[in-house]
């Protein structure tokens, strides 16, 4: 702890399908507390945004913490362009709640896209504290599902879904038969809204709790701006300190979809301004 | 200071203060006031009365020695000036500019009898300025002590109890949950009442003193407080101010096109989003935005909006003379263009079919008796409810404690109805060795009472320290 400030240095970049990236940055102190369910906010310059990731890996001991993210904005394209030997300008956490880990029997967990990385953190996590894993992970096709023979690596069932059927079932609704076969005692969904939602709705009637990561936006991730409120249980809660984990029959998830949005137009200006500047330039950012 | 007698005649009125024109002004984000020239500063220093036993003194929360450093000015001593201040204020660039100077030192002054009062944070506002142009004076640091404190939060309360901490020879470690020290003066305090680049410079100041600096470090979730006086802090001072939004619980929050102050005020400064797409943060904000409140918070985001291209009306529930923002900044925003609609307040909040706010359902008020508060309550008036179209709202009505570190710190008393950490008058709360102050125990203030209650809090930290074996 008395190690005088932190680089945020990135010691392993991965690919993990295209345009979605796994970096392992240097940061003790948040290494030395972080818990599955976390996250972290990534700033990556002096004008950049304050962007969330789900924590999907710590080392105590090496003193590292790892996150996985999708390139669909300015920031996140502009954090794929980064290397190994790269500093982040500053990365704050851990934040948010740690999941609720412990023995609850036989646990279904359902990663969709880029969160099957943090995910997978749960399931060895809830694997270690002695239940039954039953791990689904899902994609938009094929070729960008990832991780499958490590989620195989720790669970003790695991199935494959895509969205179009290109790999593994077509769409979530085999679940249902998979419910209406074998019990389960508790389901933890994390990936597109859309898809939380829809596994929420799937394990409903079989009364299943069910616990989804909501990614709302959020600025400053600890409490004070208010833009990450959602609405749970009729309650207004706010997602980076109450959360990020609520029981997902009670989250309204229209209002989440509709409020993630709100600033779509303008993350397209800047998206599009800085891919013309990367166009126009070839020399500088990329140091690859 | 019973030096030269009184001027035979006192100008009633103070020195005015340049600022830039109000059609100029919104349209930008530059500072509006200009501050005074030397020989406006001169002028106004030979208002001062240099009264023997100076009421002005008593007025002021952390007592600055308000006619010697007038003296100082007055022989164009400027070095001794701000050394005069900061004996006492540690914080002068900001406090001069944003104290409440008209209820606090300037409204006991005695030439205030008869005319206008000596402008006393002008000119404490420009020796600070002086300061910075003419560079900064180390002050004398005392022998190291070997006791190590760690400060929460790199608001005004948590800066001067560092500042103040290192010169005694303690080592200090600052945790700051955001990316950049400052507190409200850089996530809330816009740009053109408080410069970034002033602030920036009362933290390069303390981080020369040798404090060390945490960016990033949200306590109670990287470390709490009792791991951190586990593992080597001798004491802890709390200055993690009042952070957390109230919303007013009326329907249709949620939608749209509403705004905390606290995220309107994060992205515009914090973020710089008024510079949007150089920084990154998005702002969106409408043609017609509806400020909810009355305090200084509310005015700011109101003046923010107005920069950003939009026309403003506030809302507030009581009348223009409860209004509790800084009358000088009530002046400011009216001549930039502020429309102001008192006796209201909001019912529901209407959406388009996209989910955005398009119009407000509101109610009148009428004044009923003095409150808790002392203010007079507002009381709906039965069947007036009417429609204000707006596509902007922005909900100003108060901030309260942040309450990660109470929830996380056991034994430590925290007020059940606001949500503030108790302290007894030297800051010192229910936990051995740890203090608080600021905001976060006195609920939203100002930033000098919250300097004062740093720097109280750093003399008993100091005091605990030392006689602790
Ligand atoms: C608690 C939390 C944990 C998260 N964990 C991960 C993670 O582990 N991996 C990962 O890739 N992403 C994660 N996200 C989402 C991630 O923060 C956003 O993808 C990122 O902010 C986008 O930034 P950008 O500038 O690249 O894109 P922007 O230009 O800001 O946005 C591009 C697109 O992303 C959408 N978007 C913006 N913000 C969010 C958001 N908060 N959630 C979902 N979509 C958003 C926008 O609607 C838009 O369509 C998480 C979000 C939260 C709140
Ligand atoms: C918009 C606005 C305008 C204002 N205008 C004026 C004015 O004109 N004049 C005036 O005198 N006063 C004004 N005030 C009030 C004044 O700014 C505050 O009273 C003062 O800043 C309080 O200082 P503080 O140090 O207690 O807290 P803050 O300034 O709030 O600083 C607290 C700091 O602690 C950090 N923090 C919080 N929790 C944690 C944690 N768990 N771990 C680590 N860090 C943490 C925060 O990020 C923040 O940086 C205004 C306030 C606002 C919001
Ligand atoms: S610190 Fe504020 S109240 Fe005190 S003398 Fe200066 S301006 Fe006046
Ligand atoms: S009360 Fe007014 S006139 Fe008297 S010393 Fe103070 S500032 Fe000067
Ligand atoms: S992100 Fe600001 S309060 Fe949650």
């Amino acid at each position: 702890m008395r190690r005088r400030s932190e680089t945020y240095k990135i010691v392993t970049k991965k690919e993990l399908a295209p345009k979605e990236k796994l970096f392992e940055v240097e940061a003790p102190d948040i290494a030395a507390k972080a818990l599955p369910g976390q996250f972290v906010i990534v700033i990556i310059g002096e004008k950049g945004e304050r962007i969330p990731l789900t924590i999907c890996d710590y080392d105590r001991k090496k003193g590292t913490v790892s996150f996985a993210f999708h390139e669909v904005g300015k920031t996140t394209k502009e954090l794929g362009l980064l290397n190994e030997g790269d500093c982040l300008e500053n990365l704050t956490g851990p934040l948010g709640n740690p999941s609720e880990i412990k023995n609850y029997g036989n646990v279904l967990c359902v990663g969709g896209s880029i969160m099957i990385a943090p995910l997978l953190l749960q399931v060895k996590a809830m694997k270690e504290a002695g239940n039954r894993v039953t791990t689904v992970i899902g994609a938009r096709i094929k070729d960008v599902l990832f991780m499958e023979e490590e989620a195989k690596a720790m669970s003790d069932q695991v199935y494959v879904a895509t969205d179009d059927g290109s790999k593994g079932y077509k769409g979530l609704d085999f679940l249902k038969e998979v419910l209406a076969k074998e019990k389960f005692d508790r389901c933890i969904a994390m990936g597109p809204v859309v898809m939380m939602k829809t596994v929420s709705d799937i394990t409903k009637p079989f009364g299943i709790p069910t616990i989804v990561t909501l990614t709302p936006i959020m600025v400053d991730g600890m409490g004070m701006c208010g833009v990450c409120r959602v609405t749970v249980g009729g309650k207004m809660l706010f997602g980076c300190v109450d959360g990020p984990e609520f029981d997902g029959h009670q989250v309204d998830f229209d209002e989440l979809i509709h409020r993630q949005r709100l600033f779509l137009p303008e993350e397209r200006v800047v998206s599009e301004l800085w891919e013309l500047e990367q166009g126009g330039c070839k020399c500088g950012r990329s140091k690859a | 200071m019973a030096e030269a007698k009184p001027k035979p005649k006192i100008k009633k009125e103070a020195v005015e203060m340049p600022k830039q024109a109000p059609k100029e002004r919104v349209k930008n984000f530059n500072e509006v006031a200009l501050g005074y020239t030397e020989a406006q500063a001169l002028e106004e220093a030979g208002r001062c009365l240099q009264c023997v036993k100076p009421q002005c003194v008593s007025g002021c929360p952390v007592e600055v020695p308000i006619p010697e450093f007038i003296k100082c000015i007055r022989e164009q001593k400027y070095g001794e000036a701000i050394a005069k201040i900061k004996e006492k204020n540690s914080l002068p660039a900001v406090c001069g500019r944003v104290c409440p100077q008209e209820e606090q030192c300037q409204a006991k002054c005695l030439v205030g009898k008869i005319g206008q009062p000596v402008s006393i944070g002008r000119l404490e506002r420009f020796v600070a300025d002086w300061e910075r142009e003419n560079g900064f004076q180390m002050p004398e640091k005392a022998k190291p002590t070997g006791k190590k404190v760690a400060v929460i939060g790199a608001g005004p309360a948590g800066l001067t109890a560092a500042a103040d901490l290192a010169k005694l020879g303690h080592d200090v470690t600052i945790f700051e949950a955001l990316h950049m020290a400052g507190g409200v003066l850089v996530y809330g305090i816009p740009e053109f009442r408080l410069p970034k680049k002033i602030v920036q410079n009362e933290v390069n100041y303390i981080k020369k003193l040798g404090v060390d600096l945490r960016l990033g470090y949200l306590i109670g979730r990287i470390h709490t407080i009792p791991e951190l006086l586990k593992t080597g802090y001798d004491a802890v001072f709390i200055g993690s101010g009042a952070g957390l939004p109230q919303f007013t619980d009326v329907p249709g929050e949620n939608l749209g096109g509403i705004y905390s102050a606290n995220e309107f005020l994060i992205r515009v400064n914090l973020m710089k989003s008024y510079k949007f797409p150089e920084y990154d943060t998005p702002m969106r904000i409408g043609k017609h935005v509806v400020v909810i409140g009355g305090g200084n918070v509310a005015m700011d985001c109101a003046r923010s909006s107005m920069r950003l291209g939009a026309e403003v009306c506030l809302l507030y529930r009581r009348s223009r003379e409860e209004l509790p923002a800084r009358k000088e900044e009530i002046e400011n925003a009216e001549e930039e263009g502020l429309v102001c609609r008192f006796l209201a307040a909001p019912l529901r909040f209407i959406g388009d079919e996209k989910g955005w706010v398009k119009a407000m359902e509101c109610q009148a008020m009428e004044l009923g008796p003095p409150d808790a508060s002392g203010r007079r309550r507002p009381i709906p008036v039965p069947g007036s409810e009417f429609t204000m179209e707006t596509d902007t709202v922005i909900i100003a009505i108060g901030q309260t404690p942040n309450p990660i570190i109470q929830r996380t710190t056991e034994g430590l008393l925290v007020n059940p109805k606001h949500g503030t950490i108790i302290v007894d008058e030297n800051g010192k709360t229910s936990l051995d060795g740890v203090y608080a102050g600021g905001d976060v125990a006195t609920g939203a203030a100002t930033v000098i009472s919250a300097m004062g209650m740093g720097k109280k809090a750093a003399k008993a930290i100091h005091e605990y320290l030392m006689n602790k074996k």
